[in-house]
């Protein structure tokens, strides 16, 4: 996996690439959760991540509880086909700020 | 068709990634929709995952392997873990209810969604746990 992270205003974009698994998701713990917890939007753009299992679905669960906390949000965005259906698998596109 | 396929790999989580590789090149020697391959890839990447992250939960480090077999008999497609983890309880695998929204607890529920049967064999020589996960497609 790797990452960008892109700055605008008060919102933080993290562009995902690769494959998200339980062996990368310390790293994405460790790119994410600092930003969140600086009280900015966090927006993970997903468009490049082209595999995601259960340890990358805890990532996005526990990043948008983290910014519930904050009063702040996380945006996951431009979901790719095959992520989108491991979500849905978890029943969480109500839950997680899709777009 | 018939087929059978196994490889061994060092328990760790960096041999996710290549336990993936090894099920879609498996999987691109049957027939299947991409959808259900994908599927496929993520419950045997799921049953790899609970075996590093359960079955040597506490243990930094181990020498140990583990196995994977796909097999396909006509329709029938059989998927084989073993393990020399700490033994499973089957009773005690379970995924966390879907409504309880928090992190983890959700591998066991993907396998469950994916595959038609998931058991936990005693006839497994040499090894602690032989999971099998099976589905007809």
């Amino acid at each position: 996996m790797t990452y960008k992270v892109t700055e605008e205003g008060n919102v933080s974009t993290v562009f995902l690439n690769g494959e998200i698994d339980m062996d990368v998701t310390e790293k994405a713990k460790e790119v994410i959760l600092p930003i969140v917890e600086s009280g900015k939007e966090v927006h993970l753009n997903l468009k490049d991540v082209s595999y995601m299992d259960s340890s990358g679905i805890s990532v996005l669960i526990e990043s948008h509880q983290k910014a519930l906390e904050k009063n702040t949000k996380v945006v996951v965005k431009e979901v790719s086909k095959s992520v989108l259906k491991v979500i849905m698998m978890a029943k969480l596109e109500q839950i997680l700020n899709l777009e | 068709m018939n087929l059978s396929e196994a490889k061994d790999f060092p328990v760790s989580t960096a041999s996710l990634k290549e336990v993936r590789v090894f099920s879609r090149e498996t999987f691109e020697k049957i027939n299947l929709s991409q959808d259900l391959k994908d599927e496929l890839v993520l419950a045997i990447a799921e049953a790899a995952q609970n075996i590093v992250k359960h079955g040597y939960k506490g243990v930094q480090k181990t020498t140990d392997r583990m196995e994977i077999k796909i097999s396909l008999n006509d329709t029938q497609l059989e998927i084989g873990f073993y393990d020399k983890g700490k033994p499973v309880v089957p009773g005690n695998v379970q995924h966390r209810k879907l409504d309880d929204i928090k992190p983890g607890g959700l591998g066991t529920f993907f396998i469950k969604q994916i595959m038609d049967g998931a058991v936990f064999k005693k006839d497994q020589e040499g090894w602690v746990n032989h999971l099998v996960l099976t589905k007809k497609i």
